[in-house]
């Protein structure tokens, strides 16, 4: 088991970023590479440019908390959970975590690798709407 | 019209793999000519044991301490330092074919360029994502890339799936089913990263980097100036060369390596003696890093697994030396012989048995770091044919391609152009270079320095997963050549240490040091 955590901190209220995250079907939005998604229920299959697909578990999206959770069900992963937090600092200063853990190891990196993009993303959206 | 510069790098290939440095096994007369026209160095050495920080090094003319791309893993940043970018300024023709990596191969979302180049099509000036001065990307306005088998999405890759569908599967599966660098066996000896490879020498990548260097080549005007960094693949594992060529080196003729300790309680004794994390790899207690096999146990290598292994390796230097000749053949052909500069050098060394082990890793002795590097000077140059011995590094590669352009060493390069020969290192005080690695995996860093004199290689171990601050390696290269006593701990060496740790501090505390440390997004 392996564990990749990135963080960012984002000038714009938590709200606002919590936001960007919080709708499962958002993804292609924010993330790099995703280009769709479709949503089934609680589950989200999304669509790499590459042509890949994987099917997602959304586990949680809890307003109250700002943490987004979510696990990748393909064959390839023995394991996976992903995790956003949305964590205020102050009025207009949010720190925004994606962590992934993940079995095997290597595919951890793979994958978690591509959330270091998508806060650039997160940032950039949050930092808009918030006239940045 | 000036002199254009034709770059040549394989990957992996150690010093003593060409016969012109006392190479056996394979033949390699066109480097071999080379050398006898050229500028021969013998103790050239990396920026870093591991591609990526170390073509970076050749891009930037930086240290990995200062481009940021510090692991194999981490994306040298877009606007980092470029000698392609600055030699476009100067108004040449620029390309990179071959191996690029400059940014990572495993990119499921497809974030970088080098990924999705192929899909783009070969870029050319005239198409919308070029700026108008740099080049398409990274100074380069052509680039054709491929790597170590069929793989991924690069333009091999790619061209290879069009054309010849029915050979994509015959290559070695460099990666497991988890990612993982891949260690299962084949061969005759069970080798790791070995296969019988089926497919025909012609359509083989050394042959199709050759090819598409010549088209590129082909495609330019007479009088245009032009750099190119012709980049092969090989002989990086997997060691999977087409079987037409098998005969070519019987492994079973070929001897162990004087690197290797055949009793195996001296050779334990041998790793003992060094840093602490030689032995835990060897015995398969450590994975430091992604790029050998994590589930391979190096004390489970074997005397005739690492003749197989050196045998192929040595038909795929081979293969690469007919390569160059073909293109130096078309070189001549469009009437340029006399005004090219060729460089021929590799981004890093390979064990190939040495102590017992394959791969490369964290681990600064001449395997990994005593590499190939030959110029020959363009004829019309007149510069006189000359062996260097002095330690020289490959970041002086960016300012002496400007050199060859007639452009100074710019600011952001690190290292001076290259000596020509051993009065003009002596002149420029040029004599040490230094080796960086830092690797953090899964909860596993290893951070080590290393300094090369004409007497010594000197290194030394910041506290990290395996080493708590204290540790490190002195090896005298004129009594101990194979660097098997390690004299760090000897009292009588106390001034020596010092002096070179002194080295190693000044290359810490130069200005610019981790301000542009990038971020580790994928394992290769």
């Amino acid at each position: 088991m392996a564990t990749i955590r990135y963080e960012r901190r984002i000038k714009a209220s938590p709200d606002t970023v919590w936001g960007v995250v919080r709708e499962p079907a958002s993804i292609p939005e924010w993330f790099p590479g995703i280009t769709s998604c479709d949503m089934d229920g609680k589950l989200r299959t999304i669509h790499l440019a590459n042509g890949l697909s994987m099917p997602e578990n959304i586990i949680v999206s809890d307003d109250i908390t700002r943490r987004f959770a979510y696990s990748i069900v393909s064959p390839l992963y023995r394991s996976h959970l992903g995790t956003i937090d949305v964590i205020e600092i102050g009025p207009q200063d949010s720190l925004c975590v994606y962590s992934t853990t993940a079995e095997p190891d290597v595919l951890a990196l793979v994958i978690g690798g591509g959330t270091y993009a998508a806060l650039d993303e997160i940032q950039r959206i949050a930092e808009e709407r918030e006239g940045k | 019209m000036g002199r254009k510069i034709l770059f040549i790098t394989t990957d992996q290939q150690r010093f003593d793999t060409i016969g012109v440095n006392g190479g056996i096994y394979s033949r390699t007369p066109v480097v071999d000519q080379l050398a006898r026209e050229g500028i021969r160095y013998t103790r050239a050495q990396p920026a870093s044991v591991v591609c990526m920080p170390s073509r970076s090094s050749m891009l930037t003319g930086q240290f990995p301490s200062k481009h940021g791309a510090w692991m194999n893993g981490v994306p040298l940043r877009v606007d980092a330092p470029s000698v392609a970018a600055a030699l476009h300024d100067e108004g040449y023709k620029t390309s990179i074919i071959g191996k690029a990596h400059f940014e990572p191969f495993l990119d499921v979302f497809g974030k970088f360029t080098e990924n999705s180049l192929s899909s783009l099509g070969v870029p050319t000036v005239e198409q919308p994502w070029y700026d108008g001065r740099r080049g398409v990307h990274r100074g380069f306005d052509h680039l054709e890339m491929a790597t170590h088998g069929a793989a991924g999405m690069l333009h091999y890759a790619r061209w290879l799936a069009e054309n010849h569908p029915e050979m994509m599967g015959a290559f070695y599966q460099v990666l497991d089913g988890e990612l993982n660098v891949n260690a299962a066996g084949g061969g005759d000896t069970d080798a790791p990263q070995v296969k019988h490879n089926a497919i025909p020498k012609e359509w083989y990548h050394t042959d199709w980097v050759a090819d598409r260097t010549i088209a590129w080549l082909n495609s330019l005007e007479t009088d245009n100036d032009w750099f190119c960094w012709m980049s092969f693949p090989d002989p990086h594992h997997p060691w999977d060369p087409p079987q037409s060529e098998i005969n070519r080196v019987n492994w079973r003729d070929v001897d162990l390596p004087t690197g290797y300790e055949p009793n195996r309680t001296k050779r334990e004794a041998i790793l003992d003696d060094k840093a602490r994390h030689w032995r835990m790899w060897y015995d398969g207690s450590l994975v430091s890093n992604y790029e050998a096999p994590a589930k391979w146990v190096p004390a489970t290598l074997t005397e005739d697994q690492i003749r197989e292994v050196n045998a192929l390796n040595a038909i795929e230097v081979e293969l690469i030396d007919e390569a160059i000749g073909r293109v130096l053949g078309a070189i001549d052909a469009r009437g340029w012989g006399d005004d090219v500069d060729i460089i021929f050098t590799t981004d890093h060394g390979e064990f190939q048995g040495d102590f017992g082990l394959l791969f490369k890793g964290p681990y600064h002795v001449d395997a990994l770091m005593r590499l190939p590097l030959i110029w020959r000077p363009a004829k019309s140059s007149g510069v006189t044919p000359a062996v260097v011995d002095t330690p020289v590094s490959l970041v002086s590669l960016a300012s002496t391609f400007l050199s060859v352009a007639g452009v100074p060493q710019p600011e952001w390069a690190e290292e001076p152009a290259l000596p020509i020969s051993n009065a003009d290192a002596n002149a420029r005080s040029l004599n040490a270079t230094i080796t960086e690695w830092d690797s953090a995996l899964f909860g596993v860093d290893i951070h080590v320095r290393s300094v090369v004199t004409d007497e010594w290689l000197y290194t030394r171990y910041a506290a990290g997963y395996a080493h708590d601050g204290t540790e490190g390696e002195l090896y005298s290269l004129t009594d101990d050549p194979l660097q098997r006593i390690n004299r760090f701990a000897d009292p009588s060496l106390k001034a020596v240490r010092e002096e070179l740790q002194a080295r190693l501090d000044t290359h810490e505390n130069r200005p610019g040091v981790g301000e542009h440390d990038g971020v580790l997004v994928a394992p290769v």
